[in-house]
């Protein structure tokens, strides 16, 4: 065995909790910010945990010294995507929790948590979903990478590791094309749907979760002025949300035998064809 | 003087249906140049300069991911001074939108659906549920626009766009191209850009050509929901939703498909939604604009059949 190969990783995968899109979603119309009351882990940060936990086992798990640390930023309640991710098998929490970031758009969140990812200390990898639900800017992973000076290896529908070079391969689309791109660490990794099958937290994982430790920081510990972060610190700002009109029901036929003509006469008259 | 940025990574043919949107789009502003990497045809400076477009600025394309694209646009930034940067929504571009942003620390704006002249951005929100406005607050943002959000429009310049070099630093990429595959191509129109999709679910049960022939016959792209692209009966690229590609055409054939959460988030801001499904309950017909409860392998080809027999 070489020496990176038994050299134990710190990956540190980031939740989000965002309202459950299960329900009808809200935007408040006197802050223009979401309403965040039924709050969940992100559906597509599940893949990010689940990535990030068949890494670390590759190199032998925590028993090896293997961190997976769950990160979020976001208020009191967020802490309930830790403790998910806590019970699915990472190893510590640590909770960026300040009311001075409420409102951040994508360039102060990624400054926020590229802050966050420096003071958690030599991490080898950052694994992040490919957007999250609430915002869905899919633009996060990137600028962490930006910011961080990691390879961006991003939107990830496979992930190879190789665990003896600490070197990831992932395949990815472009476009017309299929890419394989190859990266060791520091990198930053986003996984898609496609990537692996989340695992369900156990009756174990439940229990263990409970001994584990968050670390709760504020803007003021990363060093993060006030002006850097929350709407301050924010490159744009919401003048304004509408929902739009709800669609409704149109007109539902059952199919006599003649259905297919009936559709083509639809799109006539709507001036479809 | 607002002055407006547009970064292509491809422009050896005649520009696509979305190129031709961004540069209505650019011609908005007090002045519009147009960054690319690698060649141009001249075909394109032509079309270029007929929406009223005189400057382009090209850097030889790259041969890695990304890193050079981001240099690229970088200074182009710098040489332009531009107040607005415009750039096509898909994953890639928005990313070298949002690693931009944060070398500069200004704003991104994805999901845009108009760009009005003095930069306020209107954007979907949650799946297209709300619209939002969205102001820069500095000198600079840049804004990722969905394809079919405003008619194409050439403002009519006259003369071809002028092609001048752009000097780039060599940069140090952090990642390998270790693989590289061309996807066959359909011929078919693209899925984001075409003014009409027609999508199967499970409910084709593996055999995709009645939703082939339907989408030919009308000259449609394809499209899948995820539990198809999942069973292997098409190509993930194909798939409309949350983590597929999302979709705002004209008319949205919905075939086979229950109507879940994330499917409709690819697909419910598109101007009518047909929808083809056995089961009366299925979800897809709370959003429907015309339902067909019924059998999706007899309504498809009689459909296909009777454009066919009209249009000849
Ligand atoms: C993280 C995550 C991301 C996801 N992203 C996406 C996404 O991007 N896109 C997406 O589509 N889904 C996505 N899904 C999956 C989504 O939740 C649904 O499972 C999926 O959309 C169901 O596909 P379906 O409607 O084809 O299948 P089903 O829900 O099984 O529906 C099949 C329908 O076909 C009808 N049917 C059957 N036979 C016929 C026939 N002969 N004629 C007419 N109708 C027939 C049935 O009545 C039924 O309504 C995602 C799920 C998760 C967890
Ligand atoms: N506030 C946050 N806390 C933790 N992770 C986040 C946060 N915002 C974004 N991310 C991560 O970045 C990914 C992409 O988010 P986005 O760019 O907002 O679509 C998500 O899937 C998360 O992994």
């Amino acid at each position: 065995m070489s020496d990176a190969s038994s050299t134990p990783l710190t990956i540190l995968v980031l939740v989000k909790h965002v309202p459950d899109a299960q329900f009808d979603r809200h935007i408040d119309q006197s802050t223009l910010r979401m309403d965040r009351s039924e709050s969940i882990l992100s559906e597509l940060d599940e893949y990010a945990v689940e990535a990030a936990l068949a890494i670390a086992e590759e190199r032998g798990g925590p028993k090896a010294g293997n961190q997976v640390i769950a990160a979020t930023m976001g208020g009191p309640k967020a802490v309930g995507s830790i403790k998910k991710a806590l019970q699915m098998g990472a190893t510590s929490g640590l909770h960026l929790n300040d009311e001075t970031l409420a409102g951040s758009d994508a360039t102060a969140t990624s400054r926020a948590l590229a802050a966050l990812v420096k003071y958690a200390g030599n991490v080898d990898l950052v694994v992040t979903g490919m957007a999250s639900t609430d915002a869905e800017t899919a633009v996060v992973p990137a600028q962490l990478a930006e910011r961080l000076e990691f390879a961006a290896l991003t939107n990830a529908s496979r992930v190879e590791f190789d665990s003896a070079a600490s070197a990831l391969t992932i395949s990815r689309d472009h476009g017309s094309e299929s890419l394989k791109l190859s990266a060791s660490f520091p990198a930053v990794l986003s996984v898609t749907d496609q990537a692996n099958e989340p695992r369900y937290p156990n009756f174990r994982g439940i229990m263990a979760a409970k001994k584990k430790k968050t670390e709760e920081v504020t803007a003021a510990d990363l060093g993060l002025d006030a002006s850097a972060v929350g709407a301050a610190g924010s490159g744009t700002e919401v003048v304004s949300a509408e929902a739009r009109p709800a669609r409704t029901a149109g007109t539902v036929i059952t199919d006599n035998g003649q259905a297919g003509i009936a559709l083509v006469n639809y799109l006539a008259e709507q001036k479809l064809i | 003087m607002t002055s407006a940025l547009l970064f292509f990574t491809e422009l050896t043919q005649a520009p696509s249906k979305a190129q031709r949107e961004l540069l209505t789009l650019a011609a908005r502003f007090d002045s519009a140049t147009v960054a690319l990497t690698g060649d141009i045809s001249e075909e394109a400076t032509g079309i270029v300069g007929s929406y009223g477009i005189g400057r382009i600025l090209q850097a030889p394309a790259g041969d890695g991911f990304q890193d050079h694209e981001v240099g690229v646009l970088d200074a182009a930034v710098q040489t332009v001074n531009p107040q607005i940067v415009l750039l096509a929504n898909d994953s890639f571009h928005r990313e070298v939108a949002a690693r931009v942003a944060a070398r500069r620390e200004v704003g991104i704006i994805t999901d845009a659906i108009d760009v009005s002249a003095d930069r306020t951005v209107t954007k979907d929100e949650l799946a297209g549920a709300y619209t939002a406005r969205v102001n820069p607050v500095a000198d600079l943002v840049l804004v990722t626009v969905k394809p079919n959000s405003v008619e194409d429009a050439p403002a009519g310049g006259e003369s071809a766009a002028v092609v001048e070099p752009l000097e780039v630093a060599a940069y140090a990429s952090r990642l390998q191209v270790v693989g590289r595959e061309e996807k066959p191509a359909s011929g078919r129109p693209s899925l984001g850009e075409a003014r009409i999709v027609v999508s199967g679910g499970r409910g084709v049960d593996g055999d995709f050509s009645p939703v082939e022939d339907l989408a030919d016959a009308l000259g449609a792209a394809v499209g899948a929901s995820r539990a198809a692209t999942d069973a292997g009966w098409i190509d993930h690229d194909f798939q409309v939703g949350q983590t597929g590609t999302t979709v705002s055409p004209q008319l949205y054939i919905s075939a086979g498909i229950s109507g879940a959460i994330q499917q409709k988030a690819g697909m419910q801001t598109s101007k009518y939604i047909v929808a083809v499904n056995k089961d009366e309950d299925a979800p897809i017909f709370e959003i429907a604009d015309f339902g067909i409860i019924g059998d999706l392998k007899q309504i498809l080809p009689q459909a296909a059949e009777e454009i066919r027999r009209r249009q000849s």
